[in-house]
């Protein structure tokens, strides 16, 4: 007895790179979901400390922050408590930087999974993205207990409506992130040498968004530059509305959203690219 | 009449030969400028557009519950095919059409986390093959009772023996619930009572459920009892494709042509003994086989001939091995071993050398044949055969190969 069945597909010489097959994707929404269980219980299950970890690295760069860059440097964090300024800047920062290097490594790190089975590709790079947010959620608590701990010592800071567009700047930050992650991905597929300028790009990367200091205490002439950073955007919006602190501008957010659009397809443009023939050539 | 399961039309793929690129940015940078500024440096990459066709032109049908054995040489293009059947990659012209969903395995345990327990495993390992959640859930119990492995589901599975990581392996994905099932290779893995399992679950999966299977592998017993039609490729193109028993026939046909080593005038010495052929041999199944694996019992046959031979004369064979660039690994020879040869007579004997569980890794590999005695070359030839070392396990049951760059041999080490 034979099945019936309506299943019928096509393999074509060539197919085009500008689309997102959704409906191939969807069908494989409990594997997306599986990857991220597996990247985050294997990353708890490898380290010692386990979760705490996830405490300690935010907390240590804080208090390092603290010392360099506002008692030795004494550079002005808008009369904001010093670790409650670094903090939301440490911890987008992280998750932000933690997109772009795991979606950079994607195809080498993936290679073998690549060449024997084939699910769409583009399933690996969004579930690191989430995963990493999981990461990001329990850092949040983290910032909120310390902002709990400076409201009963009495600091006063104005927590107000901006707040809405949180999950927004959680969504920009992801596909930035990720659309740049997989831009470099898919270069360094063919130029494994850029892999080694990625690390420093992103440090540098930071010192031109507003983590360790606010927009408005950066030079008159270089603003302009800095604010051009779709991050600077997002800290500084994330800021605002947490400590009514910071630069809040619908302008500078349409054109972030802009930006990190362009970023994103082209990013997704790329991996699909490379994604087809990657196989033939490592 | 079943429906059609799958049809191709005029597959071909092609790969460029040589590197594409160098790899490094600035290396590319500098063969650019060097062809802007028409000098010529040694790294400029020539052959840019020389196309290699993996497989030529490759159309044939199978219906609903029919299965394929794939045969051919290496390098006959039976991967590239799989390949391209599974999805990993794309054809270069060509259509495919089928209707079913397909679900490929050219690996087992691909995407095994070594972290994660057996449990968490059988999820993540089966949506990667393509099944759904709630599929894996209602075969979970069976997927456990097939691989045995019950007691440890809920331990890491970097703690398993190899044995039952592939057990387990094996069992996810022998529950997939697609309609056309393609399979490499992988049964060469496992004990042998847990090959003949998969076997029959093979056998079961495609005469008893009605669905379609496609096979490779070199084990011809297996084609003969899976497939109920074979297609046979050499050098990319279909030789043939039909009838199972007629298949095999000509494909062993073909691969007995060998090297016409006595064709060879690329010779040292003066000849009065000269090897005219080499046969390997697999020791356990005592067949002539050019599938050599890491690992295995091996029998070389040298072929000799000579017509002016003083018997008494201190006779030595000897074989180099060389890799891919040349450099020697080893050599066999019986004045290393310190064995008096006796040839036959004159005209052509052969010489048997033995070779237990071959160390060598992974890879190709020459021998160079060098025959003398009393300090006399008769025959010295360089790049006699070649030699084609197939992975496989060197300890355990599963396929765990030296990194590359880590080497070409394996010491036959254990840690105590």
């Amino acid at each position: 007895m034979s099945r019936i069945t309506q299943h019928e597909w096509v393999i074509k010489s060539k197919s085009s790179n500008y689309t997102l097959d959704l409906k191939s994707t969807l069908a494989y929404k409990d594997l997306f979901f599986l990857f991220i269980k597996r990247d985050f219980v294997a990353f708890y299950k490898q380290t010692i400390l386990g979760p705490l970890w996830f405490f300690i690295q935010p907390l240590l760069t804080m208090f390092v922050f603290t010392f360099v860059f506002g008692k030795i440097g004494n550079i002005s964090t808008n009369n904001l408590p010093k670790p409650l300024f670094y903090l939301p800047g440490i911890i987008c920062w992280n998750y932000f930087a933690e997109c772009i290097l795991k979606n950079s490594t994607v195809f080498r790190d993936n290679a073998n999974l690549f060449s024997k089975v084939y699910f769409p590709r583009i399933i690996l790079p969004m579930s690191i993205v989430f995963s990493s947010m999981v990461r990001f959620f329990i850092q949040m608590l983290l910032f909120v207990v310390v902002l709990v701990i400076y409201y009963i010592n009495g600091f006063k800071f104005h927590i107000n409506i901006a707040i809405l567009s949180l999950p927004f700047l959680l969504i920009l930050m992801a596909a930035l992130g990720q659309g740049i992650g997989l831009i470099i991905s898919s270069l360094t597929t063919k130029y494994r040498d850029l892999a080694l300028l990625v690390n420093f790009g992103v440090q540098l990367l930071m010192f031109s968004t507003t983590v360790a200091y606010p927009l408005a205490a950066a030079p008159k002439n270089l603003q302009f530059w800095i604010a051009l950073n779709p991050m600077t955007t997002i800290l500084e919006t994330f800021r605002y509305s947490f400590l009514g602190q910071g630069q809040f501008s619908l302008t500078a957010l349409l054109i972030t959203t802009i930006a990190t659009l362009i970023i994103f397809f082209t990013g997704i443009f790329l991996f699909n690219k490379v994604e087809k023939d990657f196989i033939d050539t490592i | 009449m079943p429906n059609t399961a799958i049809k191709l039309e005029n597959i071909s793929k092609s790969y460029l030969k040589g590197q594409i690129s160098s790899g490094t940015l600035s290396r590319d940078i500098e063969s650019q400028l060097a062809k802007w500024f028409n000098k010529k440096t040694e790294k400029t990459i020539e052959n840019k557009n020389e196309k290699i066709w993996s497989l030529d032109d490759i159309s044939f049908e199978l219906k609903q519950g029919e299965a394929l054995g794939i045969i051919g040489k290496n390098g006959a293009g039976k991967s590239t095919l799989l390949k391209i059947l599974s999805r990993v990659t794309t054809p270069t012209k060509g259509t495919i059409k089928g209707n079913g969903r397909i679900a490929s395995l050219l690996e087992v345990g691909t995407g095994f986390h070594p972290e994660l327990t057996g449990r968490e495993n059988i999820f993540l390992n089966g949506a990667i093959l393509g099944m759904k959640k709630h599929e894996i859930k209602k075969n979970f119990d069976e997927i456990v009772d097939f691989s045995g492995v019950e007691s440890y589901i809920d331990t890491p599975v970097k703690r398993y023996s190899s044995g039952m990581y592939v057990r387990l392996a094996f069992a996810v994905a022998a529950h997939l619930e697609s309609e056309i099932l393609i399979v490499d290779e992988v049964l060469a893995v496992g004990d042998a009572d847990f090959q003949k399992k998969c076997l029959g679950k093979m056998g079961s999966i495609s005469k008893g459920e009605g669905r379609t299977v496609l096979f490779v592998s070199h084990n011809m017993q297996s084609i003969q009892n899976l497939c109920t039609k074979a297609l046979l490729l050499n050098n990319g193109t279909m030789q043939g494709f039909g009838d199972v028993p007629k298949m095999i026939g000509e494909y062993l046909q073909n691969n007995e042509v060998l090297i016409p080593l006595n064709e060879r005038i690329d010779r040292k010495g003066d000849g009065k003994v000269k090897v005219v052929g080499i046969n390997f041999i697999d020791e356990k199944y005592k067949n002539i086989t050019n599938n050599i694996y890491v690992g295995m019992d091996l029998i070389i046959e040298v072929e000799l001939s000579s017509n002016q031979f003083n018997l008494s004369s201190n006779l030595e064979i000897s074989l180099g091995i060389s890799d891919q660039l040349g450099t020697r690994i080893t050599l066999i020879s019986n004045k290393v071993s310190d064995q008096n040869l006796i040839p036959l007579a004159n005209g052509n004997w052969i010489q048997k050398i033995s070779i237990k569980k071959i160390p060598l890794a992974m890879g190709k590999y020459s021998i160079t044949t060098f025959v003398a005695s009393n300090g006399n070359i008769h025959d010295w030839l360089i790049d006699a055969a070649p030699i084609t070392i197939e992975s496989d396990s060197y300890f355990g049951e599963l396929v765990h190969t030296l990194p590359s760059g880590q080497g070409n041999f394996y010491l036959d080490f254990k840690y105590l």
